[in-house]
């Protein structure tokens, strides 16, 4: 064992990931989480619809299946846990023509076969009591109380701090870049240098193909499937109050419409195959669909509050399902995570760490410590509490981002517990993901992370090295012109 | 709980204006909160000249002028927080504001005035498609780096819109060694003042596209170019006319948005055509005691109006503190007709006005020679001949008591473009 650098090592740092990593840290296992960006939660699990997903949609018997449905069941216990945004909003898929009504039933059937609970079948009047917004074109919905939203940004961050919090060890700017077998466990090369692990976790999202072709002689193929998506301003965040999803029929495959943990709105996903992964850009045309087909459903949709459009890529894999198996000795694959992959993460970290543990012999370690506290939210605070938080530290006293009313002392808190980018900061603690989108607090989070980095704020990054925010200071010559 | 004859919201040039107007007007009991760490607001980043032209007939720079101002709220004592941003307001005026200092604190106010000012609209509301590199800024995020902070932002720029803030920062990055390509703009005529295309643009070489946007921007972790087009009509971009521009950076010039969240959540009436508060001819809201100035009310082009209408809010408030106020007697209300997109004040209280009102608009399309026309209930009662109207520039009418002498309680006053 002291031949190893580690027992596991988690290649990839999303949701999945922190999962696998968060639920393996409650062994006595030597564990580390390799990350390529800068940060946790930079890929797929950044821009997705932070849905949990009740469970009915995937065939019966499958691992999406299985695992969306206990992992949507884990859910509330591990936001409690983990002290992230989670709320049980309930969902709705709508029917929109006649003709589409079998596949409704099929699918509250297979609702009822996935072991989904609370499913119920509505008539359009009835749904339109519940949602009032939605079109005269509803013809039927079916109902689950028990789908839900989650913040994906806090949900992976946390997972990535309660792992460390326990031992585990993240490490981001390391893309691995190749793997071999070492005797009884793995070699694994990163920009930075070799680590050796007796295990090997593939959690790597879009890469997992390849990560996978790196320790397994068949082939995994795996395509970034493009969503873009429209957020709206939290004014329009009450327009329906669960998530809205439209039945796969006449019109194609429908968009939902859901309000966030926070309050916004959201609209989308397109699907689209595409070449590159790290291409996220959005398009005019599927941004023009997004809306289209959102209205179908959902009537007087505000798009004129739109505060931001994205696209995201999920690692939609060749094989259809989830692949969560040891496809190689000592390599475990969680790999064609797409959706319902967000809400099956607390089962498929479950489901791997018990997996490895068990192979590995690992005890269970009687101080693992399951609680992580968010970083203080003095906005969402009673007047009295809020008042004491900034007594007892001023620092929450400082509005930095106005839109979010978050304060300097959340900022600090966020880069303590890991952010090193300007979109590390946003994810955690929102500065500059309101309606101004960060017109107003951008120079002042990139003061306060030079600050507390010490770095130069011409050094300050958005996201990855190089996503540099400014080009110089003045008075300097400009470092490439001159 | 604590209690304030006026609490102002906004140190700003609004802000500023409010206090000092109060205070000449008698009530010594003002306190103005400021997000900020310094007073001027957004004038202290624009140290370009060109402000104080009405006010003062010479040209100072945005801190200058507000020096002007806030010199004097210093010798008259007048109270001011800073890092001090107000959180809530209510219909019965109670504001509750955030410092470090000072934790949460709430005041009880006689009157309020809303003078917040005005945030930019983000790429998001135009949901331009692309990447989502670094090196997009607002044309006024990008004015605060360069000009409080004293950083480069970019070495090759597209401006999309034709702001003021815009132009402005087309000249600024110029001076300071970057290229600006070009400026597009999707309207067939620019939002900003004439003098600004002139002196930043004109003077600097730099082609000023009308009918033109972006559609795409390129590069995964700073901008490495953008893709400009023509638009229609309908304003949809046409087919063929893309071009892809080099550059490292995108500042967007494309409107300014009142902010208005307090407001909203105090309960005021809303104007969607200005995205302020519906106010009377003393800048009164629909809540008693509450009034709005500045940007918040509706976006100027000139601070100089800014401070007139803000000492009018201000004088307002005073004379509420002194004697009470919400409007009674007959009001009519000011409609925005042919050619005119908005009117500022909403409605006038003919009871209780001043000898004069000022009435500000703004056209809604470029104009040639035209009358502007005044009428109430049909009946003409002023037309003034303009040789140019464009959208960018506000402009303003005076109604007189006499002019609503025979106005009814419904009646309506017009504000209208003849050929």
């Amino acid at each position: 064992m002291g031949t190893f650098d580690y027992d596991v090592i988690i290649i990839g740092g999303g949701v999945t990931g922190c999962a696998i990593a968060r639920e393996l840290s409650r062994y006595a296992l030597d564990i580390c989480l390799l990350e390529g960006e800068e940060d946790v939660c930079s890929g797929t699990s950044k821009a997705n619809s932070a849905i949990v997903h009740a469970g009915f949609d995937a065939a019966p018997g499958s691992m999406k299946a299985q695992m969306n449905v206990a992992g949507s069941r884990l859910m509330p216990d591990l936001a409690r846990e983990l002290d992230v945004p989670f709320r049980q909003n309930g969902s709705m898929v709508l029917c929109l023509s006649p003709d589409d009504r079998p596949a409704l039933e099929a699918l509250y059937r297979r609702g009822l076969t996935n072991g989904v609970e609370g499913l119920s079948l509505l008539t359009g009047e009835e749904a339109r009591a519940l949602e009032p917004h939605l079109t005269g074109a509803v013809e039927g919905a079916l109902l689950a109380p028990s789908g839900g939203i989650v913040c994906p940004f806090e949900l992976t961050a946390a997972l990535a701090e309660n792992a460390r919090a326990n031992g585990a060890e993240v490490r981001c700017l390391e893309p691995v870049e190749a793997l071999e077998r070492r005797g009884e466990g793995w070699a694994v090369t990163t920009g930075r240098g070799a680590l050796t692990s007796r295990w090997v976790v593939n959690a790597a999202g879009l890469s997992a193909g390849r990560i996978h072709g790196m320790a397994c002689p068949d082939h995994l193929e795996i395509t970034p499937r493009r969503g873009e998506y429209l957020l709206l301003d939290k004014s329009a965040g009450s327009h329906v109050t669960r998530t809205i999803f439209q039945l796969p029929g006449r019109y194609g495959k429908g968009v939902l419409v859901t309000p966030t943990v926070h309050g916004n709105l959201l609209a989308g996903p397109t699907a689209e195959d595409i070449a590159d992964g790290a291409d996220t850009a959005a398009t005019a045309a599927g941004l023009a669909l997004v809306r289209e087909r959102a209205a179908l459903g959902v009537a007087d949709i505000p798009f004129g509050a739109v505060i931001t459009s994205f696209a995201g890529n999920r690692a939609h894999s060749s094989r259809g399902d989830f692949l969560l198996a040891e496809t190689a000795p000592g390599f475990f694959d969680a790999a064609g995570i797409e959706s319902p992959g967000l809400s099956a993460a607390p089962a498929i970290g479950r489901y791997a760490a018990e997996r490895i543990a068990s192979a590995l012999g690992a005890a269970s370690r009687p101080d693992f410590d399951p609680i992580r506290r968010a970083i203080p939210r003095p906005a969402q605070l009673p007047d009295r509490e809020r008042a004491a938080l900034i007594r007892e530290d001023p620092r929450y006293g400082d509005i930095v981002c106005r839109c979010e009313q978050v304060s300097e002392g959340e900022i600090l808190e966020a880069i303590h517990r890991g952010a090193r980018s300007v979109d590390g900061v946003k994810r955690r603690v929102r500065a500059g993901m309101g309606r101004c989108q960060g017109g107003f607090c951008t120079p002042r989070v990139l003061e306060i992370l030079a600050r507390e980095l010490g770095i130069s704020p011409d050094e300050v990054c958005k996201n990855r090295p190089g996503s540099n925010l400014l080009t110089g200071t003045m008075g300097e010559a400009d470092h490439e012109n001159h | 709980m604590r209690t304030t004859d006026i609490v102002i919201i906004g140190g700003g040039p609004a802000g500023l204006a409010a206090a000092l107007a109060a205070r000449e007007a008698g009530v010594s009991d003002l306190l103005i909160l400021e997000r900020g760490n310094e007073l001027g607001g957004i004038l202290n980043q624009c140290i370009h000249s060109g402000f104080g032209l009405h006010t003062f007939r010479e040209e100072l720079t945005g801190p200058e002028y507000a020096a002007r101002y806030m010199d004097r709220v210093l010798a008259e004592n007048i109270p001011f927080r800073l890092g001090a941003m107000a959180v809530r307001v209510t219909a019965d005026r109670r504001v509750t504001y955030i410092s470090r200092e000072e934790g949460l604190e709430t005041v009880q106010a006689r009157a309020v005035v809303l003078a917040m000012g005005c945030r930019e609209r983000p790429r998001g509301a135009l949901s331009i498609p692309g990447s989502r590199p670094a090196g997009i800024y607002t044309a006024g995020a990008a004015q605060r780096l360069m000009n409080i902070d004293g950083y480069r932002v970019g070495r090759e720029a597209v401006i999309l819109g034709s702001g003021d803030i815009g132009l402005i920062m087309a000249r600024r990055l110029t001076l300071e060694g970057a290229r600006v390509k070009l400026v597009a703009e999707l309207m067939p005529y620019s939002g900003g003042l004439k003098r600004n295309i002139v002196q930043c643009l004109d003077d600097f070489g730099i082609p000023l596209k009308l009918s033109h946007t972006v559609v795409d921007i390129h590069g995964r972790d700073r901008v490495e170019a953008v893709t400009v087009a023509a638009v229609d009509g309908q304003r949809r971009p046409i087919p063929g006319t893309e071009e892809r521009v080099p550059c490292d950076t995108l500042l967007l010039s494309v409107g300014l948005l009142p902010e208005n969240e307090l407001t909203r959540e105090a309960g005021a009436a809303m104007c969607a055509a200005t995205g302020g508060p519906v106010v009377s001819d003393r800048l009164e809201t629909d809540l008693p005691g509450i009034f709005a100035c500045g940007n918040v009310l509706h976006v100027h082009d000139l601070v100089d109006y800014v401070s007139q209408e803000a000492a009018l809010a201000g004088e307002s408030a005073a004379a509420f503190v002194r004697s009470g106020g919400g409007e009674t007697g007959r009001r009519v209300r000011v409609a925005a007709g042919n050619g005119v997109r908005y009117t500022v004040p909403q409605f006038i209280g003919v009871d209780r006005m001043a000898e004069a009102a000022v009435v500000r608009f703004r056209v809604t399309d470029v104009f040639r020679d035209v009358c502007v026309r005044l009428s109430l209930d049909g009946r003409e009662l002023t037309r003034r001949k303009k040789r140019a109207l464009a959208p960018g520039e506000m402009e303003q009418m005076t109604v007189t008591r006499s002019d609503l002498a025979e106005a009814r309680a419904d009646s309506v006053l017009t504000v209208e473009l003849e050929a």
